[in-house]
């Protein structure tokens, strides 16, 4: 059976701060961070948008694009760390805000950062069996990284839904397979009702992130005898811009391939969104017949990769919602003060 | 906005700017109407959801904040007029030396209010300028 895309909508919210900004703050040397990092800025939630509101926008753009009847689909899945209740689903609001209620059944993903393509196998395997007409899987997060720590300078805001569907006439994209690589490795984490989240340092890197994205793209390359110059693109994690990049080269997957789908550098890590936002900024202008291989990556850690195949049916719907660039093109920079009050850390009261 | 029942009863019109239009005479309503003020027992109403597209008829600059909303201020409160014809009043989010009477808008889904860090978080539309 063919399992696809039928629609994907993306979500970054408009305020921006720079390296500059932050660094100016803690007396770091912002050269050296963007140039180690690959980050030049992030993205930084409006002071009334969280997780479910970003999870709406993308969403709603999915749904723009789709042009579908809400009513068939039959499950929402939601991916995130920082959905906005610790119990009461993110996934109903959105469900009810694309009017995809009531019957269905929804639930929230975490993850850390892949937490969307979790929801994203989990719709695969439901609309693949036949229990679900359509599935959304949306990845959307408003991370947050603790005053001064190394995490600040990339925990950006961002969310990526997808419309998950069989019938081959409706996808946008056919997903040859997938494959997962999972073990118990506590390289990041936030331990219940703590604002912020901790980390191995150094770490996070080999046991971690390399680990987990060079077994998860190696297994699916194996699995389908597919070969890194077999694919037009390919999206990694993007934590950084240094990180995606030398998976990429460790893979054997060139610089052109990447690029296309690299937004990290102006958005920085949209988390549970990240992989997701790679995949909907190559989707933006791959043309059809082109092959995507996407590996996205999940402190605690495990990595779930994707081969996709692009069909005629995306020129049709690409121009019915916004593009990434024309989503990140007019940002607006803030300060550290007005970051500091978007993000809630300062207390009024 | 301190009652969950009452504002879950409002959702639709809230997340989705669902509101009614009269069969018989084609006037909009919203928020949704049960009767129809133009046809009284002879008027027919269907639910009818809002393009959410419209302009600003006017607007005020809140720089004194209620209470739950001093984290936003100051920030734009304006009627606007939905281009299929009721009017209601609504944040617009935005730079606010940019809003004018006037302005096109669109909708946009937002967090409302909440009732402090233990209460319920309330979404709902809010609006932005039609180009950002």
């Amino acid at each position: 059976m063919t399992i696809g895309i039928v629609s994907y909508g993306a979500y970054v919210p408009r305020y921006r701060i720079k390296i500059e900004e932050i660094a100016r703050l803690w007396g770091d040397d912002a050269e050296a961070l963007k140039n180690g990092l690959m980050v030049y800025e992030k993205s930084v939630p409006d002071v009334d948008e969280d997780a479910a509101t970003i999870a709406v926008e993308a969403a709603r753009y999915a749904m723009a694009r789709s042009g579908v009847d809400p009513s068939r689909i039959g499950a929402v899945y939601t991916g995130s760390e920082s959905h906005p209740y610790a119990v009461k689903p993110t996934s109903t609001i959105v469900a009810q805000a694309i009017s995809a209620t009531p019957e269905m059944t929804a639930a929230d993903f975490e993850f850390a950062c892949k937490a969307g393509t979790a929801a994203v196998q989990a719709c695969m395997g439901l609309v693949g069996s036949g229990m679900i007409d359509l599935g959304m899987a949306i990845g959307a997060d408003v991370s947050q990284g603790a005053p001064s720590d190394a995490l600040e300078y990339t925990a950006a805001a961002g969310g990526v839904a997808c419309l998950i569907g069989r019938k081959e006439s409706e996808l946008a994209a056919i997903i040859e397979d997938t494959y997962s690589f999972t073990t118990d490795t506590p390289d990041f984490w936030r331990r219940e009702g703590m604002p912020y989240p901790e980390h191995g340092g150094r770490f996070t890197g080999e046991p971690g992130y390399f680990k987990h994205v060079t077994n998860g793209a190696n297994g699916l390359l194996k699995k389908l005898g597919t070969k890194p110059e077999d694919y037009d693109y390919a999206v990694f994690h993007q934590p950084n811009g240094k990180f995606p990049s030398k998976a990429a080269k460790m893979l054997g997957f060139t610089k052109a391939q990447i690029t296309p789908g690299l937004v990290v550098p102006k958005i920085g890590n949209t988390y549970s969104g990240s992989c997701l936002m790679g995949i909907a900024a190559t989707l933006d202008q791959a043309k059809p017949g082109d092959r995507i291989f996407a590996t996205a990556f999940g402190s605690g850690a495990g990595s779930d990769a994707f081969s996709i195949i692009v069909t005629d049916r995306i020129e049709e719907i690409r121009n019915r919602a916004p593009t990434v660039s024309e989503l990140i093109k007019d940002p607006i920079y803030i300060d550290y003060a007005r970051y500091a009050r978007h993000k809630g850390k300062i207390r009024l009261a | 906005m301190s009652s969950v029942p009452r504002f879950w009863r409002n959702l639709g019109s809230r997340y989705n700017l669902e509101g009614t239009r009269c069969k018989e005479c084609g006037e909009y309503f919203y928020p949704p109407r049960n009767v129809c003020v133009n046809c009284r027992r002879t008027g027919e109403l269907e639910s009818f959801k809002f393009k959410g597209t419209g302009e600003i008829v006017s607007y005020t600059l809140i720089h004194t904040a209620a209470e739950g909303f001093e984290n936003q201020s100051p920030y734009t409160l304006a009627i606007i007029k939905l281009d299929e014809g009721p009017s209601l009043t609504s944040q617009v989010v935005g730079e606010p030396e940019k809003m004018h009477i006037g302005m096109r808008v669109k909708p946009v889904f937002r967090k409302l209010g909440e009732d402090g860090e233990r209460g319920m978080i309330y979404y709902g539309t809010k609006f932005v300028p039609a180009d950002a």
